[in-house]
């Protein structure tokens, strides 16, 4: 027997989340404010993306989770775990395969396809938020197209590092109006903002879910002078050798000793498993 | 002539109280109005209707604009108004915590109104910085530094760099002086002075300081509870004030 819902949430609340995403996908990197609802995880556990992931979920789907792009970590096990639980869906760690996937940090190494979703957990969603601590002023500043101050940011960035020390989170313009937070995820992956893939973004604590349609233009913030620089570890994955994928930093022991390894578990996997 | 600015019957009310009433005057190309009275008289509330921070109950503002020729600041739309806000318009504010931003670099905060109007070339923003440091007397190796680790004179200054890096045509300032010691006014002003006269800046300047308006002002209005009482050059009205609140404001300069 199954005491919840489909997806655990009350199909009102369901129909609430779809309205505002269908709001998101119309105005793309608009911020819609939504009812947020209290999940069983802390904030800050992915709470706005578990959501989103509920409303969009079907019986049909196959869903894959992942934190910081590996799918055996404390946050991917148990949102997989509770929606096994809530909605019985199948579930995948093979990013091809997958219909939803729900991320923590990262946008998976294989390119996505136009029959899947790719859902975000946001932390927060104002870019302007450390530069303009009103919520009355950033609404105004992104309603009038002001956005000098993010410029600030990057211009401080050069005078005091020498370069464009934002390394995650870096600020893109969607679709040539709205400056949007892609969530932390790092600035290696920016580029593959511009997918075929739905992306969704949903931030439960601060309540705004926000989109970025198949094939939208997104364009990372930059300097004529200073462009845009998608940088990543300087070395090839020590497990499957692949030289274009985002590298995690592990350390092996005190001493000193470290490795670098894709951050994409399942890209690595599928590479050695192809090599071997 | 067009004048610059042409403002009628601009009044403002706090609930029954009166911010300002009726006041009406015209503002030529390179002209410096001194707008002064005692605490309370309504000088910062016009001052804040005519820069478009307060909205007045009635009157016009009008503002000769670079394309569209006189327009009515006050219909405007927001979005255009403050483009016109980080153009063609500056406002010195009293306190220069007010007019900058404290955690950014002195760079940053003159480069930002450049930045908010489409510049996206780096060296080109750090290089009109630099230039407009110099102008104010700061030293171009305190680029990096955040205006917190400079002294108020400094502060001001720098908020002044600040807002004439796009080359405003219209300067409000209010009480640009207020809070300095004598001797670092008195640079300031010559500064002010350098400045407007070189650029050919028009300039309203709200002060209660009559030694400032001397100084700076080519025309001086004088308000008390809300209305003007006594307009003219700003040497006629000081040497030969006509309105009996004037003569007691004149009078109660301290001499030295």
């Amino acid at each position: 027997m199954n005491a919840y819902n489909f997806a655990y949430l009350d199909e009102q609340t369901k129909r609430m989340i779809r309205r505002a995403i269908l709001k998101g996908v119309a105005v793309p990197g608009y911020q819609v404010p939504f009812a947020s609802r209290e999940m069983p995880m802390p904030y800050g556990w992915g709470t706005g993306g578990v959501q989103v992931t509920a409303a969009c979920l079907v019986p049909e789907d196959r869903l894959k989770v992942i934190d910081q792009g590996a799918d055996d970590t404390t946050n991917a096990v148990s949102i997989r775990k509770f929606f096994q639980k809530t909605a019985q869906v199948a579930v995948t760690e093979k990013t091809g395969e997958a219909t939803i996937i729900q991320t923590r940090h990262r946008i998976p190494e294989q390119a996505m396809t136009e029959d899947q979703i790719l859902v975000y957990q946001v932390p927060i969603p104002e870019p302007l938020r450390f530069l303009e601590p009103s919520e009355v002023e950033t609404r105004k500043m992104h309603a009038l197209e002001d956005y000098g101050l993010m410029h600030v940011k990057l211009y401080e960035d050069i005078a005091r590092h020498g370069e464009i020390a934002t390394a995650y989170a870096y600020p893109v313009k969607v679709e040539g109006r709205y400056v949007m937070d892609p969530s932390p995820i790092p600035k290696f992956d920016n580029p593959k903002l511009e997918s075929s893939a739905l992306q969704l973004f949903g931030a439960g604590r601060e309540q705004r879910i926000y989109a970025v349609p198949p094939y939208t233009r997104v364009v990372s913030l930059d300097f004529e002078d200073h462009p845009f620089d998608p940088s990543k570890a300087p070395h090839p994955c020590a497990l499957c050798g692949a030289e274009d994928s985002y590298l995690d930093e592990v350390i092996t022991d005190d001493a000193g000793s470290r490795m670098f390894v894709c951050s994409d578990t399942d890209y690595c996997a599928s590479r050695r498993e192809d090599a071997a | 002539m067009t004048p610059l600015l042409d403002v009628q019957g601009l009044s403002k009310h706090y609930g029954g109280r009166i911010g300002c009433a009726d006041v009406s005057f015209r503002l030529y190309p390179g002209e410096v109005l001194g707008i002064v009275g005692e605490s309370g008289s309504g000088k910062s509330t016009l001052l804040n209707c005519l820069a478009g921070h307060l909205g007045p109950d009635s009157g016009q503002v009008i503002f000769d604009t670079r394309g569209d020729g006189p327009r009515d600041v006050l219909t405007m739309s927001e979005p255009e108004r403050r483009m016109l806000g980080r153009t063609d318009w500056a406002f010195v504010h009293q306190n220069p915590r007010d007019g900058l931003r404290m955690r950014i670099s002195a760079g940053g905060n003159v480069g930002e109104r450049l930045m908010a109007v489409g510049a996206r070339h780096y060296g080109e923003i750090r290089e009109a910085a630099a230039d407009w440091l110099g102008r104010v007397e700061i030293a171009e190796a305190r680029i990096d530094d955040r205006p917190s680790a400079f002294s108020g004179g400094m502060q001001q200054r720098l908020q002044i760099a600040r807002n004439l890096v796009t080359g405003p045509r219209l300067v409000f300032m209010d009480e640009p002086t207020g809070g300095l010691d004598v001797s670092v006014q008195a640079r300031l002003l010559d500064l002010i002075r350098g400045l407007v006269r070189r650029m050919g800046l028009s300039a309203i300047v709200v002060t209660h300081d009559l030694a400032v308006v001397r100084l700076l002002a080519d025309r001086l209005m004088v308000m008390k509870d809300g209305h003007v009482i006594e307009t003219g050059l700003t040497d006629q009205v000081l040497d030969d004030p006509q309105a009996p609140y004037t003569q007691l404001l004149v009078s109660s300069v301290l001499q030295v």
